[in-house]
């Protein structure tokens, strides 16, 4: 009965792509949103009877691929992967109704979505090697595609979806490989087999196959030093493919080191955690700090995916560490803080991305420094991203903060029982945690507070209205979400226990209970979010009424009255005067000097007449990613450089060739016998 | 019945902390300006001066710069929602506050951050170059400041076993030597020095200048005028008279209400008012031998803080 749903998933997203590319412009989009929909709702209904019975969906057929065919499990870690890829999907879906018209309604663009969605949905699904690298390709590509939209009327999407092919692929080959060198040494491809076998293989296999994965799924969950195309690929999609990417896709990437590490591999030795924690630890502060400096809206925004995906795999080295040390609580709360991240930022991610798509549509642009004053042109895109961004900035009483104080609470109490390379790890997770957390929070309100609130700083920003109802929905839906997981976290709590105990193979129990107030079980730890919630809302009454009360008994004025803000005096105040992102960001650019080391560049021209009068300074600053500078560029120089070398063999002599190919034979020969 | 009695009870003592959070602010900013005018040859103002200049304010006219947005009104009452809402269940005057069992230190830390968050926001709706400037330079402090901050909790907490505020308090008064641990000794040197800067006094910010090229809180709120600065003003020193309390509270607990009863309750009551006075005047005196920090120093003394903390904790995970 329940392999229905497993078809329905994958017959409505096929019929999408077909429907998408084949219709004409006026009803394909309608359709492919209508199939991804359904596609959805049917995975959404896969995974809440999954989590909510013991019953695990699984379907085997040899009808799709050849030779291996396919087998399908969904058991509840994947099913919590599931939910919010569809729920993000939902959301970006309808609001693509809206935004279609802004050039997202190409046969190409209408028939790549409901397959990228469904390709995301069936990841978890997937349970032998072949399934799995075939779902992951096709997710990889149809979003190649997406990304690629925009690429004849801007340059930057061409070169990032580049850098997004090069990545992915990459990552995609040290999956294969780790995934083809476990299968051959479990001797079987379907994930029970390799299950099965994976505990008895020689450390060094489990190990490299560990690190290949880490790799690879790191690359696609943007973990720094993997995290180059992220910022390129995530900024220039448009707007609902974006979210997709940011809210859903990099989800898999942490879904396949949890599958890999421990459910196929069942956990393993410290090392392993440390690694994980430290590539944690990189990603969370690089994308913290480049999030702070940033003033491009959307790049900004998938830094910190990089930051958010750091503190997930924070929470799941820790978890790692714990579980190895022989301290189950801890390692559960770890485990289950990592999940709650993840859906948390599916959701505000989501609708950060949503909106930033909106202001695009509205502006034409996404430098922060061109924008301003949308909070009273765009009333509802400017509180979806204000919400997101309180929700991101881990405050109360947005969904964020549950998962960051579950984070901190685990790592509290797992702290003093561990051994030494264990403290070390988890004081400077800690410490990260903390200064990613004051970055991230300067940085969503320089987002929100120079994007948004001010005055319009160029003639567009002025212009904007608000854009199109189905896109105010789409994106309003997910920032309302934020708001009730971070009231009534139970709602998914149960749900992600189940899932993390699957996880880390260990009969279901329960970590936290409690609806109102929730409650760590075993340990001292305790919070009621949706008591904090009513608190601070009638506190905030109180003084609303407090202050009505004194002004009507005081004065007989209007309450409110708008003038011109003091400006030193002068009469005159024009936009350009108020900070812009740049400027917001350039103390902490300056503390952070030597890591990020910004280029700047001073011209001053002076009058010919005389050198005390100055003509022109033209000031620029740019602060583009050190480690692709550093890195990136050197090694494909290198590449291009070998390039050229190379070429010199080729000069079109046909005998030429066949000497090569001799030669070749000849040492292949050789090496054999 | 009972089960009423006891929740109007609860309903009490949190109302009275926050009327004495809400009362002592401004007077405690009236005695530590008075404090300084005495030790620099002045008479100064009386110590209840900024409760009526909180009256003053209430009655006039509130005033909204041109472009700004809804933001900008709602950031003083979230201000002072938060305090309001902090104050109400922490272990001020009592270790048995209302929804005590809730009332964790992660939480009232970042219930604050958001109350640092919104006045931010107000600032930058203003669309002046002040209100950006003080945004921004209180965001780099801030950002700052939370490793110290965090990292500070977290000392306390290993060693308590839990980050719940009241159960943090009364471990000091059950063992008066974690009180005298290295651990606690160094967070709370590192809390104090993030109060001092979230706060906006000395050596960080300048509370009583208005010069364009250092101010940092008064930047922020220059747009602000009638009853909005007054809830500014009272936010800002509820906040502080909060945050010492909750400082003295773990450095010296003796005082607080250990047990129901009004007459304890009281006594906590005054204990707590008295510490915090004395804990003004200190800084007051800091004050006066002190000059303000150039912005771009401040990152050594905020990361002295954060070492301070980080040896706290490790000191912590050794001691257990």
């Amino acid at each position: 009965m329940n392999d229905v749903y497993v078809v329905a998933v994958g017959l409505a997203g096929v019929m999408g792509a077909i429907l998408g590319g084949a219709l004409p412009v006026s009803s394909r989009v309608g359709a492919a949103v209508a199939l991804t929909w359904v596609s959805c709702a049917a995975a959404l209904g896969a995974a809440v009877t999954v989590l909510s019975s013991d019953h695990v969906i699984t379907l085997s057929t040899s009808a799709i691929l050849p030779l291996t065919g396919v087998t399908i499990t969904l058991d509840p870690l994947g099913a919590i992967f599931v939910i919010p890829i569809s729920i993000v999907a939902m959301a970006s879906t309808f609001y693509w109704l809206g935004y279609a018209g802004h050039g997202l309604s190409s046969r190409s663009a209408s028939s790549a979505m409901p397959l990228f969605v469904t390709s995301m949905l069936l990841v978890p699904f997937a349970a032998s090697v072949a399934t799995f690298l075939v779902l992951w390709e096709m997710m990889a590509l149809t979003s190649l595609v997406l990304v690629l939209t925009d690429q004849s009327r801007r340059e930057a999407a061409r070169s990032a979806a580049q850098w997004y092919a090069v990545m992915t692929h990459a990552g995609a080959a040290a999956i294969l490989l780790a995934l083809v060198l476990l299968s051959a040494h479990a001797g079987g491809q379907t994930f029970s087999d390799i299950e099965a076998h994976a505990r008895h293989l020689s450390s060094a296999v489990r190990g490299t196959v560990f690190v290949l994965a880490l790799l690879g799924f790191g690359s696609k969950a943007g973990a720094v030093p993997l995290h180059v195309w992220l910022p390129k690929a995530h900024a220039e999609a448009p707007g609902p493919a974006s979210a997709l990417m940011s809210g859903a896709m990099v989800n898999l990437g942490i879904y396949g080191i949890v599958l890999v590490g421990n459910r196929l591999l069942g956990g393993g030795p410290v090392w392993w955690w440390l690694l994980v924690s430290v590539l944690g630890v990189m990603s969370a502060l690089y994308g913290a700090l480049y999030a702070a400096t940033s003033s491009d809206l959307k790049r900004l925004l998938a830094y910190s995916t990089s930051d958010n995906m750091g503190l997930i795999l924070i929470a799941l080295g820790a978890s790692g560490l714990f579980g190895a040390s022989g301290h189950p609580t801890t390692a559960a709360i770890a485990m289950v803080a990592a999940l709650l991240l993840m859906v948390n930022h599916s959701v505000f991610k989501g609708a950060l991305f949503l909106a930033a798509g909106a202001v695009q549509v509205a502006t034409g642009t996404r430098d922060l420094d061109r924008l301003g004053g949308l909070m009273r042109r765009m009333p509802v895109t400017g509180i979806v991203f204000l919400v997101g961004a309180l929700s991101v900035a881990v405050l109360p009483p947005f969904n964020g903060f549950i998962g960051e104080w579950l984070l901190l609470q685990g790592l509290l109490h797992g702290l003093p029982t561990s051994n030494t390379w264990v403290v070390i790890s988890i004081s400077a997770a800690v410490a990260t945690l903390a200064l990613t957390g004051g970055l991230t929070v300067a940085a969503f309100v320089k987002a929100t507070g120079i994007g948004f609130l001010g005055r319009p700083r160029s003639d567009e920003a002025t212009a904007a209205h608000e854009v199109a109802i189905t896109m105010r929905v789409g994106a309003g839906a997910l920032a309302a979400l934020c708001l009730v997981l971070g009231l009534v976290p139970m709602l998914v709590l149960p749900a992600i226990e189940r899932a993390a105990a699957s996880a880390r193979q260990v009969n279901a129990s329960s970590v936290t209970s409690g609806w109102v107030s929730l409650h760590l079980l075993g340990l001292r730890g305790v919070l009621a979010p949706s008591l904090l919630a009513a608190g601070l809302a009638s506190a905030a009454l109180v003084v609303i009424v407090i202050r009505r009360i004194a002004h009507r008994r005081r004065n007989a004025w209007p309450a409110v009255n708008p003038v011109e803000p003091w400006g030193s005096g002068r009469k005159l105040q024009t936009a350009r005067m108020q900070y812009t992102a740049t400027s917001f960001g350039e103390p902490l650019l300056r503390v952070f000097d030597d890591v990020i080391r910004p280029s700047r560049d001073l011209d001053v021209s002076h009058l010919v007449e005389s050198r005390y009068y100055i003509e022109r300074i033209a000031y620029r600053t740019s602060n583009d990613d050190v480690i692709e500078r550093h890195f990136y560029r050197p090694f494909i120089a290198g590449v291009r450089w070998w390039g050229q070398r190379a070429r010199s063999l080729q000069n079109g002599s046909v005998r030429r060739y066949l000497a090569y190919g001799f030669v070749a034979l000849v040492i292949v020969l050789v090496a054999v016998t | 019945m009972n089960q009423f009695a006891h929740f109007m009870t609860q309903v009490l003592v949190a109302v009275v902390q926050v009327f004495a959070v809400a009362v002592g602010g401004p007077l405690l900013l009236g005695l530590m300006r008075k404090v300084r005018s005495r030790l620099e040859g002045r008479v100064g103002a009386p110590i209840h001066q900024p409760l009526l200049d909180v009256r003053k304010l209430f009655a006039k006219q509130r005033m909204r710069p041109r472009e700004s947005s809804w933001v900008f009104g709602a950031a003083p009452v979230v201000l002072v929602a938060t305090v309001v809402a902090v104050a109400a269940v922490s272990p001020l005057a009592t270790t048995h506050p209302p929804l005590g069992q809730s009332s964790d230190f992660f939480a009232v830390v970042f219930v604050l951050l958001l109350g640092s968050v919104v006045l931010a926001l107000g600032a930058l709706d203003t669309g002046t170059a002040f209100g950006g400037m003080g945004s921004s330079r209180s965001m780099t402090i801030g950002a700052l400041c939370e490793p110290a901050l965090l990292v500070a909790i977290l000392a306390m907490a290993i060693s308590a076993r839990t980050s719940n505020l009241p159960a943090l308090v009364r471990v000091g008064l059950a063992h008066p030597a974690v009180i005298a641990s290295p651990a606690r000794i160094l967070a709370l040197s590192s809390f104090l020095v993030v109060i001092l800067a979230e706060s906006g006094r000395l050596p960080v910010d300048n509370p009583s200048t208005h010069l364009e090229l250092t101010m940092i809180h008064e930047a922020m709120v220059l747009e602000y005028s009638g009853a909005d600065l007054g809830l500014i003003i009272v936010g800002e020193s509820m906040r502080l008279v909060f945050l010492l309390g909750l400082l003295v509270n773990l450095l010296v607990p003796w005082g607080v209400a250990e047990r129901p009863g009004v007459l304890f309750f009281c006594v906590g009551l005054f204990a707590l008012l008295a510490k915090v006075a004395v804990a003004g005047v200190m800084i007051a005196i800091f004050e006066v031998f002190t000059a303000k920090m150039r912005l771009f120093r401040l990152p050594e003394l905020l990361a002295g803080g954060f070492v301070l903390a980080l040896l706290g904790a490790v000191t912590a995970v050794v001691a257990r």
